[in-house]
């Protein structure tokens, strides 16, 4: 196995399981205590260190030793997880992101994080009662006290006879204790979920004292358990050690042949297992006076404990098959979770640039089935495509993701913004099931973030004033997902004071943004504050953003063929809505024909196609018809674009519909609907204004993609100064 | 001035290659508004016949549109018009060479147009020399050198400058924007 690819996994697993840490942490802070939630943080730090031995990092290993050590104590209830520690623990998380992302660069620490490190390390030490040991001494000290601790062990094993336990044999790995874990915090922890009714160590691997290496674990353990948890449970608490130890689980009243099994597993042991097994209390020594002679005796017919106690009338057949529907179960919810698979995104991407490919071929072979005038071809072909795009959809959704973490993440934001402003803010989610395409999730991370910043430190007031206001103390900020025509909405809404219309029309005016005479909408003058050079600008508008403006915001939600708009209500709080396209690489598109070119615009933003009529040619210079009774401005492309060449006799109008405006694309014919692979424009179109990519029609020509949302705008604008004129 | 020093330094580095590779001192010469022009093989991925090209609205004349190059969109631009002549006139002969060029890191195909493509000849380093600083009728930094072959200078272009895609995409985006403004 390549090192790196490995390091790489636990670098972006490690990554996930800070996370999850985070988001329990927060629960807890939040008030949502349960158990569950320390017994995932514990595990989160667990794994990570018991990783980063696996990988020699040693200063992971170490700081997380110290949490992890933390952690155990507060699952053992020794310690509360109150305000403090979560605040502490937060920081422990951050900080092992930071020591993550040093791994991930393939870099040694930082002064500045090693630094951080022994602060962190001071304050937990605080919890474990100042006995900080520096590392080798403490595996020294550990090793020496498994040993007396399970000589005591083995002189009270044996104790009195038990039935219905479960049995558990461990033999743990050689570098079990090299890569960090500690055989006694297992069992430990293992009688944190029932009781353990019995231990037997076995010492017989252990070398002798001249030839031991202290670092070497050279254990195994046959323990009978009493306890209702599931198999999967107990499984779970072995898990760090699954893969180099050897752990057997058997359930209360397994089968004899799976003790059999056990048995002739560890033929070393053979004589000796049985009777630790009848000392363990797990089997009676009438029982294991059966198994043997089932052993010797019947050879290969092994019957089941289960089948044999029914031939005996002890069980009724019901019980046994309820017992043993509950196991398959229990190993079907293991199947579950294998069937996730990591697969490297340029692989997915490389998939959709084929299913791409297969459209265009899809679209030409139609296209020569049509010229050819062949029905049976036009029939197969059609037959063909349907299940192309059926290829094309699964391979999309391949690429979608729920936007739930990314929003989980914002938890945090608004935590630690609320803090450091003094406010009580708390983060509603809904929606967190919507799917987007990866990209789009990628990018979206850094203007949400804004948008709640801005939301949290302009738009809701402090607590003294709110209550003023016969509102709730705790201001309330609320992200919302959902589909929407085509597109995905996202609302970033908060319950504050709302946008102050006047200051910012004032402002804009000042600015010359806006001339004063004109005529303007609410919804323009809040669209104003995406204005270039108006947030960076002094406090006059009470959203002044930090750092980036809210420009900023509008361009990067624009690379992404999305676009913004806010509604605000005077005293009742803002809502921020961002659309954006699903996907970013195969849409459904809607061809016309302008000269000799051929243009494709987004079919969900089609609403219907009118012809021009004779009469709005004569009108000249007025670029707005009659669409029953509602005024339509309209772009004619042949003029936008400077297409020469004659106008058709007749004029076709696509209405298309974007972000609540209306607008018509005169253009020279309609051809129909398309599959559209985008291809994007490259570095020498970057700045071509209105288009949005090419793509390869089934002749093999290029056509290109109007940017819809660009072209409105010019529109509206120009809507606008009409209406005003 | 600057220039033409800039340009004397990066001879050697074309002088050395030649003993590397053979291909190294093979060109494509071609015609262009009755002039003979070299490129070096090295950066040619083919030579197609000049068809089915899309116009791109707004775009400054030297960007002729683009083609469909087996699924792949490629800019094609007029090399004449990048010279800053008149635009070249389409004939049977007239070929569209695609040429991959570097572009921060990454390779990026363009396609040139150009009025006949001739043949490919080996010139040897030692028979080329530093443009000249005047008389050339292009832009100096366009210019490799000059290949002497059978007595006749042939002009070897600078691939990376006149392809330079920062420059052209910023005058294109110059083009839309005058528009927008108009």
């Amino acid at each position: 196995m390549n090192l790196d690819d490995a390091l790489q996994t636990f670098v972006i697993e490690g990554r996930e399981l800070l996370q999850n840490m985070e988001e329990s942490l927060l629960g807890i802070e939040r008030g949502e205590t349960d158990d569950d939630a320390i017994n995932a943080i514990f595990r989160a730090a667990h794994t990570i260190k018991g990783s980063a031995g696996l990988f020699g990092l040693d200063f992971v290993v170490e700081f997380t030793h110290i949490a992890e050590s933390v952690l155990d104590k507060v699952r053992a209830k020794e310690l509360a997880m109150d305000g403090d520690m979560v605040a502490l623990m937060l920081s422990v998380c951050d900080h092992l992101g930071c020591l993550i992302e040093h791994v991930a660069k393939a870099e040694g620490m930082s002064e500045a994080t090693s630094q951080m490190s022994r602060e962190l390390g001071e304050r937990l030490s605080v919890y474990l009662g100042g006995k900080r040991e520096d590392k080798a001494k403490e595996t020294k000290s550990k090793t020496s006290m498994t040993v007396d601790h399970d000589a005591r062990l083995e002189v009270e094993g044996g104790g009195e006879v038990e039935t219905d336990n479960w049995h558990i044999s461990l033999r743990f790995g050689r570098d079990v204790m090299r890569n960090g874990m500690d055989p006694l915090a297992f069992i430990r922890y293992l009688a944190t979920l029932g009781r353990i009714v019995n231990i037997v160590t076995l010492t017989d691997a252990v070398p002798p004292l001249s030839a031991i290496d202290p670092e070497s674990c050279h254990l195994g353990f046959e323990i009978a358990f009493e306890s209702d948890v599931d198999k999967a449970t107990i499984e779970g608490v072995f898990e760090f050690v699954r893969e180099d130890s050897l752990i057997r689980i058997l359930p209360p009243r397994s089968k004899i042949f799976e003790y059999l099994e056990l048995i002739n597993d560890l033929k070393d042991e053979n004589l000796r297992l049985g009777d630790i097994l009848v000392s363990c209390g797990t089997l009676t020594e009438t029982e294991l006076a059966n198994a043997l002679r089932i052993q010797t005796g019947s050879g290969n017919a092994l019957h089941p404990i289960g089948e044999v106690l029914v031939e005996q009338g002890m069980v009724e057949a019901p019980v046994v098959e309820a017992a043993l529907e509950k196991q398959k179960q229990i190993k079907e919810n293991k199947g579950s979770e294998i069937n996730l698979i990591r697969v490297d995104s340029e692989k997915l991407d490389q998939l959709i640039n084929l299913v791409g490919e297969l459209i265009i071929s899809g679209a030409s072979i139609s296209l020569i089935a049509q010229r050819a005038g062949m029905p049976d071809l036009g029939e197969a072909a059609a037959t063909m495509s349907r299940m192309v795009e059926e290829v094309r959809d699964a391979a999309l959704s391949l690429r979608m993701v729920q936007i739930g973490a990314t929003f989980n993440r914002f938890q945090r934001v608004v935590r630690d913004v609320s803090r450091e402003l003094g406010k009580d803010i708390r983060l509603e989610i809904s929606g967190a099931e919507t799917e987007l395409d990866k990209t789009v999730v990628e990018k979206i991370g850094d203007p949400l973030t804004h948008l709640i910043r801005n939301s949290m430190d302009h738009g809701i007031e402090f607590a003294d004033v709110r209550v003023a206001r016969g509102k709730p103390a705790h201001g309330t900020l609320k992200l919302d997902a959902y589909h929407d025509s085509g597109s995905i909405v996202i609302e970033v809404s908060d319950d504050g004071g709302g946008l102050n219309k006047e200051k910012i029309l004032a402002k804009a005016i000042k600015r010359g943004l806006v001339k004063p005479d004109q005529p303007i909408t609410d919804k323009e003058i809040y669209n104003l504050i995406f204005e270039v050079g108006f947030s960076t600008v002094d406090e006059v508008s009470n959203l002044s953003g930090r750092g980036v403006g809210m420009d900023v915001v509008r361009r990067n939600i624009q690379v992404l063929r999305g676009t913004v708009e806010i509604e605000s209500e005077p005293g009742k709080g803002v809502t921020m809505r961002i659309r954006l396209p699903l996907t970013l690489a195969i849409i459904d598109g809607f061809l016309v024909g302008v000269g000799g070119s051929a243009y494709v615009v987004p079919l969900d933003m089609v609403i219907e196609c009118i012809e021009l009529p004779p009469r709005s040619k004569e009108q000249g210079d007025n670029n707005y018809l009659n669409l029953r009774g509602e005024v339509l401005p309209y772009l004619r492309l042949r003029e936008l674009f400077e297409i020469e060449g004659q106008v058709g006799r007749r004029e076709n109008v696509v209405v298309v519909q974007y972000g609540g405006h209306k607008a018509g694309l005169v253009v020279d014919s309609l051809t129909g609907e398309f599959q559209t692979v985008i291809k994007p424009l490259g570095k020498v179109f970057g700045g071509a204004c209105g288009l949005g990519g090419f793509t390869i029609m089934g002749s093999g020509e290029v056509a290109l993609i109007l940017d819809v949302p660009r072209l409105m705008q010019q529109v509206t604008s120009r809507e606008v100064s009409v209406a005003g004129q | 001035m600057n220039e033409i020093a800039q340009i004397n330094k990066t001879l050697p580095a074309v002088a050395s290659g030649v003993t590397e590779d053979e291909q190294q001192r093979q060109y494509l010469t071609f015609m262009l508004g009755g002039e003979v022009f070299a490129i070096g093989i090295l950066s040619i991925k083919e030579i197609i016949e000049y068809a089915n090209l899309t116009e791109v609205p707004r775009m400054p004349e030297f960007i002729r549109g683009v083609i469909n190059l087996r699924g792949a969109v490629v800019p094609v631009i007029d090399l004449g018009a990048r010279f800053g002549k008149p635009m070249s006139a389409v004939s049977r002969r007239t070929c569209i060479v695609i040429i991959e060029v570097e572009h921060e890191g990454e390779q990026q195909v363009v396609g040139v147009m150009v009025d006949a493509v001739n043949e490919v000849l080996d010139i040897e380093a030692g028979e080329i020399e530093p443009p000249p600083s005047f008389g050339a009728r292009i832009r100096a930094d366009f210019i490799r050198g000059m290949g002497k072959v059978e007595g006749k200078f042939v002009i070897i272009l600078n691939v990376d400058h006149v392809l330079s895609l920062d420059e052209m995409s910023t005058l294109a985006g110059m083009g839309t924007g005058t528009t927008i403004a108009a």
